[in-house]
């Protein structure tokens, strides 16, 4: 075993010297093709013994090896025998690049004051630098949704790719939706002020939905109007309604997720995605009938009630996809930013209770690209969409087998370094040397 | 007029009991006979020694005899008290009448105040032993007369403030006197808690585990005291030593606390009388153990209302099971022989006393026992033989009823105190209720009367017709206003053999006279009906713990056969295929290839894995409290003491293969408290969870939690705020431990400090150090400071920097427990890395994965899997980091941590490779006893199920059937890490 622990090393050590780290790697030049792997489609499907060419950033072609003739004398081929390929991973609901040190005021840009913040956008604060951000590569998470937090309506999000300059190029969708946090049903006692700290209903949640509502309406009266002052916050919804923005609305219980929709379809709000979706599988009825989606949390946390079963929240997966619900992974929770590397081991916590791989799989790739619109270029390996994938040594749900060799995003090989490798290095020399 | 008053208000005083040497300056001396006989009454002396027909004499406020001849002297008040039963009035001996409560410190100031407020008293504001409640006592009127009403008569009273509150105070409830008469005893008791005063904003204690080491310091510094070694003056101590003869009375107020204040007392050869919560029955074994006199109150919850079933789904099912079985406990506490004694104390209204005390008669406490612990039980707790009975030369507090105290339908009509009578219903009202007829204008009218007393109630038909009418009753007289289309007709009369009679008005103004004849007898079946309803209603079991999942048995130790696994062994012998295992006695007695052996549960492990069960260095599951942040150093704290049993976290991580982990301290301050080393045996009480002969372990911190960095701009007056200071807190404690050490064995005499004591254990090499680190430097100063006190540091926590100075760790000796890939939530893991626990294996450190998470805790397989991604250790090393590993630092592993013959039977049955993300604990066990099985838990989620929905049901009969009912409410557990700040 020490052996494939030098081995390893060794490997890193050579990638080290191709591509410094952190440097954002140059556009795809020459084509390329891995060979032998096991694809991970991200569909559900899996191609065993795949070919794989990429040509000026694209898949060009992805197939059965045993069924297509490719000459591959003339480019680079990576043999990839025994080793698996997955659609570069999506974090959804996530909030890398905001944030570098939870508890370092000063290096937090995540949530803003104010409630009704439509106009409020990720974009322009994500730190394509950051250490963070680097450290989801080597684990195969190469995009994210970037999402501002808070408020009633937090902000707009945009989805990035995770190998950039810059938050320009980093963008491979602008603004593609709005999120909002819809009013809770249930409120806690200020124990501070000698409340009792338990939950109970909201006397207010009536007053909270209809200030939603009317903020909406009268968005959409401003929308109507010929706009001589402009407005901010209106301005910013008109995707909502013209369809080109979907909203996100962060909600769970069986009455506020009914609640949530209705009154966005009556306000003529129509792309809905429902974020959290706790007791989601009770108004699946209405998600289907809406064709609408569920960004669950992250599989690794404890049950919401003492007396919930204790695999409880693994299995959130396995009961709404028994309904027919479109489920895709949201990374928001306790140190979500560095956590957000873990996002392949949640999927895989999900699929050891009760969901298939490929169907675990498909919630970080293929249905997440369809959760934020990115579906047609991006989110599983199919030929004309973006060449965003890696190549792991085993199965990358799995953290004793999730071992990247390659990475690659739009084509571009990027670099598996990162802070974290370069210390592991420097001090393991070190230890060595004495 | 004021001076009218004021004149009235003294004549009344002074006549009610003029005392004997005061001078008089409105009028002659007067002297009253207050003797009085009650003849002919249902006696009960005490609770057990009832006469019949018998004679109560009372004389100057005292019982002069009592008995079936009593002589009665001339000129004394005869009373004629057949079908009247007389008890002794009741005692509460758990109140603060006529104390109010202190208004809460104000706060001037937003820092934090560590120092004590006072000088010439205890160094903690929060032990006020010298309290003494004379000084704000005021007789409360009205309470006093709620009080008498619900059949007290003595209070003992106290100032409810603080963790010592100083003396109590014996009361009787005589509104007819002064407090000349009314105060028995100013020195009837000293009174504890574990709450802080409000007076006082001093931050330690900030946990319970703080209040206990605080009661152990300074009983340690009341001797000191007392044997005249302090220089200084001490108010504080001076009063508590000489209250020491005195009941003391510890307000703990659940289980949990019951037995955290008994373990208190019992260090101290102290035997508290301990103010319980009502959930005793939850584990009235412990509470046995205690041999404590236990003061209990009675207040039930309220059903909650689960009409809504969206709102239902937010209560617990021990929430809703408490309110099925709280009834219960004063019948579990008297069934199994627990001397207690009754409280009003967290009733909102004195009212509901009786209607609950009723309710936990219907469920089977007995009648002697509940009056014995409203009368003779108090009075023995107090030390005070004349209450509580009505032997002869007792104070004649007395209640007279028309029947059984306890029953429903029974009548208080008056309430003696110290000879002095309290009417609560009169005693001379005629039970007027049955059915008349009179005539009217040539009209047949019917009226009836039910209800009881002045309540009687009377309502008039004329056939089947109803009659607008108004009844009244008062004084024996009856008014009744017959309203017959305008024309009113108005009667006053009285009772008169076998009938009503009286005085009509007519509508024109003429009168005459009013004859009603009795032609019925009041409805006694409906009544019956009533009574029938209160069968015995149905009680849920209880688990331990009694929440959802908890045991209604305890697993039983069991010879397991685990048959062709794959064996993780944690030892030289790495993994063993198709391997049998044996565990035996608790102990894992064979391993080998085709075992057999008789009786023994057969498991087939084909296809499976089994391992040793997955210790957790860093916890903070199962306990009550983390933090002792009131001082920067709290070594005399202890986690032991605040273990909670009753965590769902428990099942959970046993759930995921646990069964040791360390409860450590939270990284509060540089000098932390020390461990709970626990075996998840759920169910089990907090004492048996804990290791017998545990290693000693304390917990030390560094970096931002230690110098508060993250608390807020207020936080930055306590010491230390660098890391240069938190060198300095150091040295300063381990040299002054070492000089106490150095004076202890001298033989010359010391003052005991627990915390030095502790300390100097860390010198002695007989407690282990597991420190909170982080960046390079501290580790490398704590461990230079250890070398300079000539000791070792165990184990470093957290330990992120660990790998930038392996070698020195290495060269130290001290082992490293880490998390596999946390960072970047503070500004000191900046440089925390997945490769850490790599790295420093690699240095030779024995390293251990550890949570700091009740929800990583459960998936510890997967974090070891990490290390295998991150660095590239084998398989075996990296599961050894969850094993094995942690059992050498905890200092287990001649004990536990993995298979090998003699060894624990602490093993756990996956169904995978245990590192695999896919792999399930299906059963995990603990000195053979199967504590958490896949296959029983499927059971327990259906039981779950179930008795929710039985709950439910018989809460909406509750409701239904007129009951009170409580809006829905969700338990809020809190997530406890090192950083869990407690207030």
């Amino acid at each position: 075993m020490k052996k494939l622990y030098i081995h390893i090393l060794i490997l890193f050590f050579v990638t080290s010297n191709i591509i410094a780290q952190q440097t954002p790697a140059p556009t795809q030049k020459k084509d390329f093709a891995i060979i032998g792997a096991t694809a991970h489609i991200g569909n559900g499907k899996v191609i065993e013994n795949s070919l794989i060419l990429v040509k000026e950033g694209k898949l060009a072609t992805v197939a059965d090896a045993r069924l297509v003739k490719i000459d591959l004398s003339k480019i680079e081929t990576i043999n990839a025998t025994g080793k698996h390929v997955y659609p570069g991973l999506i974090a959804l609901n996530a909030s890398l690049g905001l944030a570098e040190v939870d508890a370092v005021r000063a290096s937090v840009d995540v949530d803003e004051i104010g409630s009704m913040l439509p106009h409020i956008r990720s974009l322009i604060a994500y730190n394509a630098e950051s250490k963070v951000v680097e450290s989801m590569r080597p684990n195969g998470v190469l995009q994210a949704e970037i999402t501002p937090r808070g408020g009633t309506i937090s902000g707009t999000a945009s989805v990035m790719q995770l190998d950039a300059w810059n938050w320009e190029d980093a963008a491979i969708k602008v603004d593609h939706g709005i999120h909002m946090n819809w009013p809770g049903a249930f409120t806690r006692g200020r124990w501070w002020l000698g409340e009792d700290p338990a939950l109970k209903p909201d006397k207010n949640y009536a007053k909270n939905v209809e200030s939603v509502t009317i903020f909406f309406k009268e968005a959409k009266r401003y929308l109507a109007s010929d706009k001589e002052l402009k407005n901010l916050p209106y301005e910013a919804t008109k995707g909502l309604f013209d369809g080109s923005q979907k909203l996100f609305i962060h909600v769970s219980g069986q009455k506020e997720i009914t609640d949530a929709i209705t009154t966005a379809k009556n306000l003529g709000i129509n792309n809905i995605v429902i974020v959290h979706g706790n007791d989601a599988e009770k108004v699946a009825d209405l998600l289907l009938k809406h064709n609408i989606p569920v960004v669950i949390d992250r599989a690794h946390r404890v049950p919401n009630n003492e007396d919930d079963d204790y695999d409880l929240s693994y299995r959130t997966a396995k009961i709404l996809m028994d309904k027919g619900i479109t489920v895709a992974i949201g990374v928001e929770g306790q140190m979500e930013r560095m956590n957000t590397r873990n996002l392949p081991f949640y999927a895989g916590t999900y699929a050891a209770y009760g969901v298939d791989k490929e169907k675990a799989l498909q919630m970080i790739t293929g249905n997440a690209a369809t959760v934020l619109g990115i579906d047609s270029f991006t989110g599983t390996l199919e030929a004309g969409k973006d060449a965003t994938f890696f190549i792991s040594e085993g199965d990358a749900l799995d953290m004793r087998t999730n071992i990247l060799t390659h990475a690659f995003i739009q084509g571009r090989k990027i670099s598996l370094e990162t802070h974290q490798t370069k210390l592991w290095k420097r001090y393991s020399n070190k230890l060595k040397e004495n | 007029m004021k001076k009218l008053l004021f004149l009235l208000t003294c004549l009344f005083i002074v006549h009610a009991q003029a005392q004997e040497y005061f001078p008089t300056n409105t009028g002659v001396k007067t002297n009253k006979n207050n003797v009085a006989a009650f003849k002919n009454a249902t006696i009960y002396i005490t609770p057990t020694k009832i006469l019949k027909k018998g004679t109560l004499l009372i004389k100057d406020g005292k019982v002069a005899d009592v008995g079936r001849s009593v002589k009665i002297p001339k000129g004394a008040e005869i009373i004629d008290a057949s079908n009247k039963t007389i008890y002794p009035s009741f005692i509460d001996i758990y109140t603060n009448f006529g104390v109010n409560k202190p208004k809460r410190a104000g706060n001037s100031s937003r820092s934090p105040q560590y120092d004590a407020g006072r000088t010439g008293y205890y160094w903690n504001d929060h032990v006020r032993p010298e309290t003494d409640p004379v000084e704000s006592f005021k007789f409360d009127n009205k309470k006093a007369k709620e009080l008498l009403k619900a059949g007290f008569g003595v209070v003992n009273t106290h100032m409810p403030d603080g963790i010592v509150r100083g003396n109590g105070m014996l009361v009787s409830l005589n509104t007819n006197s002064n407090n000349a008469y009314r105060i028995l005893n100013t020195n009837s008791a000293q009174y504890l808690s574990f709450s802080r005063s409000v007076q006082t904003r001093q931050s330690y204690p900030t946990s319970r585990m703080g209040a206990m080491a605080l009661l152990r310091q300074m009983y340690l510094d009341a001797q000191w005291y007392a044997s005249g070694n302090t220089k200084n003056k001490d108010l504080s101590l001076e009063a508590l030593n000489n209250n020491k003869n005195l009941v003391q009375i510890f307000e703990a107020g659940n289980v949990l606390d019951v037995m955290r204040a008994d373990k208190v007392g019992d260090e101290f050869g102290i035997q508290y009388t301990i103010v319980g919560g009502g959930d005793e029955f939850e584990r009235i074994q412990d509470i046995k153990s205690t041999g404590a006199n236990m003061i209990i109150p009675i207040n039930y919850r309220k059903a909650y209302d689960v009409s809504n079933p969206l709102l239902a789904e937010q209560i617990s099912l021990s929430d809703m099971r408490k309110w099925n079985q709280e009834p219960s406990n004063l019948a579990v506490l008297a069934k199994n022989g627990i001397n207690f004694a009754l409280t009003t104390h967290d009733l909102k209204s004195v009212n509901s006393f009786h209607k609950n005390l009723q309710k936990a008669i219907l469920y089977g406490l007995d009648k002697t026992k509940a009056l014995e612990a409203l009368t003779t039980i108090p009075a023995q707790i107090i030390g005070e033989s004349k209450i509580g009975n009505l032997q002869e030369g007792s104070y004649a507090n007395f209640l007279i009823t028309d029947g059984d105290i306890f029953d429903t339908k029974t009548i208080l009509y008056e309430n003696w105190v110290q000879g002095s009578r309290y009417s609560v219903n009169d005693m001379n009202i005629s039970d007027i209720t049955g059915t008349y007829s009179f005539v009217i204008n040539g009209k047949n009218y019917q009226l009836e009367i039910t209800g009881q007393d002045t309540k009687q109630k009377g309502t008039v038909k004329s056939g089947e017709e109803k009659i607008k009418s108004k009844f009244s009753f008062s004084d024996d007289w009856i008014q009744l206003t017959i309203n017959e289309e305008g024309n009113f007709s108005r009667i006053v009369a009285q009772t008169s053999n076998n009938g009503l009679a009286g005085t009509i008005h007519y509508n024109d103004g003429s009168t005459g006279n009013w004859i009603a004849q009795k032609t019925a007898n009041p409805n006694v079946e409906k009544e019956k009906k009533e009574k029938a309803k209160e069968t015995t209603p149905e009680l849920l079991p209880i688990s331990y713990p009694n929440i959802g999942f908890g045991n209604f048995t305890q697993p039983k130790q069991e010879t397991i056969l685990i048959k062709n696994v794959t064996v993780w062994t944690s030892e030289n012998q790495g993994v063993l295929k198709n391997t049998d295992v044996l565990l035996k006695d608790g102990k894992i007695a064979k391993i080998g290839k085709n075992l057999s052996e008789r009786r023994a549960r057969i498991i087939d492990g084909t296809g499976k894995h089994l391992t040793a069960g997955i210790i957790d260095e860093h916890s903070h599951i199962a306990t009550s409290a983390v933090n002792e942040s009131g001082h920067n150093s709290t070594a005399e704290v202890s986690i032991e003491d605040v273990v909670n049993p009753n965590d769902i976290n428990i099942y959970r991580n046993l759930a995921g293969g646990v069964t040791s982990i360390q409860i450590l301290h939270g990284s509060a301050n540089p000098i932390g408290g020390r461990s709970a080393i626990i075996k998840l045996k759920w169910g089990e009480n907090a004492e048996n969870l804990i290791y017998k002969n545990t290693p000693k372990f304390i917990k030390f911190a560094l970096g931002e939690n230690v110098k508060q960095s993250n608390w807020g701009d207020n936080q930055t007056v306590r010491f230390p705020q660098t890391r240069m200071g938190v060198e300095q807190v150091y040295v300063d404690y381990f040299q002054r431990a070492k000089e106490y050490d150095a004076l202890k064995k001298s033989g010359n005499p010391y003052r005991k400090d627990i915390e030095l004591e502790v300390l100097a254990e860390i010198l002695n090499k007989e407690r282990f150090i597991t420190c909170h680190s982080y960046v390079q430097s501290e580790i490398n100063m704590l461990m230079k400071v250890a070398e300079r006190f000539n000791f070792n540091i165990n184990t470093f926590t957290h330990i992120l920097e660990g790998y930038k100075v392996a070698d020195k760790m290495k060269k130290h000796g001290v082992g490293g427990s880490t998390f596999s890939d946390w960072w970047a939530y503070k500004y000191e893991v900046n440089d925390a890395i997945p490769y850490n626990a790599a790295i420093m294996h690699n240095a030779g450190i024995t390293v251990a994965i550890n949570s700091d998470d009740r929800e990583m805790s459960r998936r510890l397989n997967q974090e070891a899997a990490k290390i295998v991604k991150y660095g590239g250790l084998s398989e075996v090393e990296a599961w050894n980091m969850v094993t094995i590993n942690p059992a050498k630092l905890l200092h287990l592993d001649k004990r536990t941590g993995s298979i090998k013959e003699g060894k624990d039977a602490d093993v756990v049955l996956w169904s995978d490779h245990p590192l695999s993300i896919y792999a399930k604990a299906e059963k995990t066990i603990i000195e053979g006893k199967i504590y958490f099985d896949i296959e029983e838990d499927k059971e327990k989620r259906k039981a779950v199920k179930e008795e929710r929905a039985k709950l439910i049901n018989m809460m909406l009969n509750e409701k239904m059937n007129g009951g009170k009912v409580q809006a829905p409410k969700k338990k809020v557990s809190k997530n406890f890490t090192c950083d869990t700040e407690e207030i």
